[in-house]
């Protein structure tokens, strides 16, 4: 404000005016002081803000550099707060825990809170462990198995499950279930020509069944019948426990295509899954098989 | 900041005390009643009971939060029919601005909480301190015993109020037998404990330290109330016509000379917000019409017609001015209120229907999206889904679960229990959630849409649902 600004006074209220007007100077703002409650309530809030800035982490105190930055007198700290919520769900999910460690499959199958807590625990053990190879819904991709469908290698009961997490398939663990899908064609154990018709012989199982496939590609059926069936069984249905798939269903772990076929002949398969006792814990695992269960393909 | 003026200048005012004087009248007769009505309806209400049965609270007014459920006599909400508050509060929004448009600021003289417990505070002020003559007096004396106690008794009885008043807003929100005898045997939660501190504070500090000051300087209302009324609505309105010139009387005037107003100061002195309604309508005014009361009491007194302050339009003031009499039309019949009792009418009418349709069965499916579909060995197609069966009943309820519009589709349900689809438990006031598959052939369609249906066994309820059923990956 410059010295030759004069204070203009409101004719009406007799009250100092700011000098800002609009509409042409048919409007002026009065130049009220303000309430001075209100400049209490700036004051306390002020101390309020300063003592909040020293108390939380916000303001670096000496000592106070902690994991997740620093820590205001109060010692707060996220990691703190986080330890302090897991603490509290321990102590929620102690209720459930020590009956569910007792109950069988059976009774935890019975009881809407035990398989409650089963499905709710496992499905976060899911996501965290399981979704990299079989997806966050258990669809599974090429070579990973959709674990939604009816299609169960080595068995779709909750033990089985169980027993397939623990030990895994392949996997370093001594207690692993074990098969291989020979390489008949990169181990010259077939001629190029038998696996061409023993390709063209698995893809009609699977479209016609057996008798319309053994009509149709007599070489192949020979050549399936001396090599095959000592693991996917006389009728190609498999044999779980060799963990050999069923030829005759809809349901290709690596694809269903000629040239996939032709290469899981040729090449042979075995894929891993890792064992999973050294890592989680039995109450966690039984809930992952629990849940797996659940997706709608148990036996 | 040379400017010689600048130490004149106040940047913060201090507030200016106001001391009313109690008043007689027809208005203030009202607004005793208003109050008591009021304060009787807040604190009783959550003490009355309602039978529900046995699965149900027996309170009447009850806003149960962990539960998610909320209680008003025979109406029951729940989450999903917040809309029902949704409703009162467009009501209640244009309630006020019906009333304003007719009768100008008459929620914040009568009927405002803030109002009615300041006027609450006023009276504890008054039966300790005196009226406004001794209650200026009190303020200049120096400290004494008498001004002590009278100062103590005034607030210690505030805060109490303020006590029992926010004692009385957590019995709203939890049974309020079980918290009372809570709250006898010292049980309370610190929640319930903290509320009603800080209910306590703020009734206190609201009702006995700001006053006025929350209706001038805090209330947004106030700041829009303009924008309500127009030259039809009832205002308080001094008559300058009839009261100017004012002055005091002296015994050789006529009053056929002068004006009617003798500037007795009365009508500023029982203020409540401490205006001077000669001044016109202004923004602390809340038309509580305590200045007509007691200047219809000086009036009375000097045998002159009442209503030289009074309740009236700015209309009827011009057309009285201009003496065209016959030209007046009611106030209440224009546009505005019109409009305002047609919205009233069709929010009522939407809100009656909502409650009067309310159904007790809900039937909710959500498909599941990961995996949108699974094929089983035989070629067939699963798709799996929620159903929820909502039962807002007090009793537990059995269901059938069907479905309409697929053909050779198979149901089943997955989960815990020994429970089947012709068979669903749904326990009372709950929502049951059953995890249900459908099996079915390749539809020939990427998605298929068709119904669940739910009937209830031994019952009448029946609800379906449009769900989809996609039988390739899209």
């Amino acid at each position: 404000m410059t010295a030759n600004d004069k204070k203009k006074i409101d004719e009406t209220s007799g009250v100092e005016t700011t000098g800002h007007s609009w509409d042409n100077g048919s409007l002026e703002e009065l130049n009220n002081p303000a309430p001075r409650w209100w400049v209490w309530v700036y004051i306390l809030c002020t101390i309020w803000a300063i003592g909040y800035w020293v108390i939380y982490p916000a303001w670096p105190v000496p000592g106070g550099q902690e994991r997740g930055g620093t820590v205001g007198s109060a010692g707060y700290n996220q990691y703190k707060e986080l330890e302090k919520s897991q603490e509290a769900i321990a102590v929620r999910q102690a209720a459930y825990l020590e009956d569910f460690q007792k109950a069988s499959y059976d009774q935890i199958m019975a009881n809407d809170e035990l398989y409650a807590f089963a499905v709710a625990g496992g499905k976060a053990a899911f996501k965290d462990n399981c979704a990299t190879c079989h997806g966050s819904g258990g669809s599974g991709g090429p070579g990973f198995p959709n674990l939604n469908d009816d299609d169960w290698l080595w068995g779709g009961a909750i033990e089985d499950i169980e027993q397939t997490i623990k030990y895994g398939i392949r996997s370093e663990h001594d207690e692993t279930r074990y098969n291989m899908m020979s390489a008949f064609g990169k181990d010259e154990i077939l001629e190029p020509e038998d696996i061409e018709n023993v390709v063209t012989y698995v893809m009609a199982l699977s479209e016609g069944g057996m008798e319309a496939a053994n009509a149709k590609y007599p070489a192949g059926a020979e050549v399936f019948a001396d090599n095959c069936t000592a693991c996917h069984g006389e009728d190609a249905k498999g044999l779980r426990e060799m963990g050999a798939p069923n030829l005759t269903d809809s349901i290709w772990l690596y694809g269903g295509d000629k040239d996939t076929i032709h290469e899981t002949v040729y090449g042979g398969r075995s894929g891993v899954m890792q064992a999973w006792v050294d890592r989680l814990d039995e109450n966690t695992i039984r809930q992952l098989a629990v849940y797996v269960h659940s997706l709608g393909g148990g036996e | 900041m040379a400017d010689s003026s600048s130490e004149d200048i106040q940047f913060f005012a201090k507030r200016e005390k106001i001391y009313p004087r109690a008043v007689k009248g027809r208005f203030r007769t009202l607004k005793w009643s208003i109050l008591t009505i009021c304060l009787a309806i807040y604190y009783l209400a959550p003490f009355l009971r309602w039978d529900r049965g046995d699965n149900a609270p027996g309170q009447a007014i009850l806003i149960d939060l962990p539960a998610r459920r909320a209680y008003f006599f025979f109406i029951e909400i729940w989450p999903q029919e917040v809309y029902i508050l949704t409703g009162v509060l467009i009501l209640a929004a244009v309630t006020l601005f019906f009333a304003t448009a007719l009768f100008g600021r008459v929620w914040c003289g009568y009927f405002c909480f803030q109002t009615v417990w300041t006027d609450l505070f006023m009276l504890v002020e008054r039966l300790f301190q005196g009226d406004r003559n001794a209650r200026i007096k009190l303020d200049q004396e120096k400290w004494s015993f008498n001004r002590l106690w009278r100062k103590a008794a005034t607030h210690i009885v505030w805060v109490l109020i303020g006590l029992v008043t926010a004692g009385t807003f957590v019995f709203y929100f939890t049974d309020a037998p079980t918290l009372w005898g809570q709250l006898i045997h010292g049980q309370a939660s610190t929640t319930v404990l903290g509320f009603m501190a800080g209910l306590t504070f703020s009734t206190y500090l609201m009702a006995g330290i700001a006053r006025e000051q929350v209706c001038t300087f805090m209330c947004p209302y106030a700041r829009f109330q303009s924008a309500m009324f127009d030259e039809d609505s009832l205002i308080i309105t001094y008559d300058p016509d009839r009261g100017e010139p004012r002055g005091k009387k002296t015994k050789d005037q006529n009053w056929e000379d002068r004006g009617h107003c003798i500037d007795c100061e009365r009508c500023v002195q029982v203020c409540p917000t401490g205006i001077d309604i000669r001044d016109g309508l202004q923004i602390q005014c809340i038309a509580c019409g305590l200045c007509v009361d007691a200047c219809d009491d000086v009036m009375d007194k000097l045998g002159l017609p009442r209503g030289l302050v009074r309740y009236d339009t700015e209309r009827h003031m011009k057309l009285k001015r201009e003496g065209r009499h016959d030209e007046m039309l009611s106030h209440l019949a224009r546009p505005r209120t019109y409009w305002y009792m047609l919205i009233l009418a069709f929010v009522s009418a939407v809100m009656i229907y909502a409650l009067a349709s309310r159904v007790t069965t809900e039937l909710h499916v959500l498909h599941d999206r990961n995996p949108l579909l699974v094929q089983l060995s035989d070629g067939s197609i699963r798709n799996g889904y929620n159903v929820k069966i909502l039962n807002k009943t007090h009793y537990d309820r059995h269901f059938v679960l069907t479905q309409n519009g697929l053909e050779n589709a198979e149901l089943s349900l997955k989960g815990a229990g020994m429970r089947h689809l012709d068979d669903l438990l749904v326990p009372a006031d709950t929502v049951g959630n059953f995890k249900v598959f459908v099996t079915a052939p390749k539809q020939g369609v990427a998605q298929k849409d068709f119904q669940f249906i739910i009937d209830e066994v031994d019952g009448e309820a029946h609800d379906l649902y449009e769900s989809v059923f996609i039988s390739e990956k899209p």
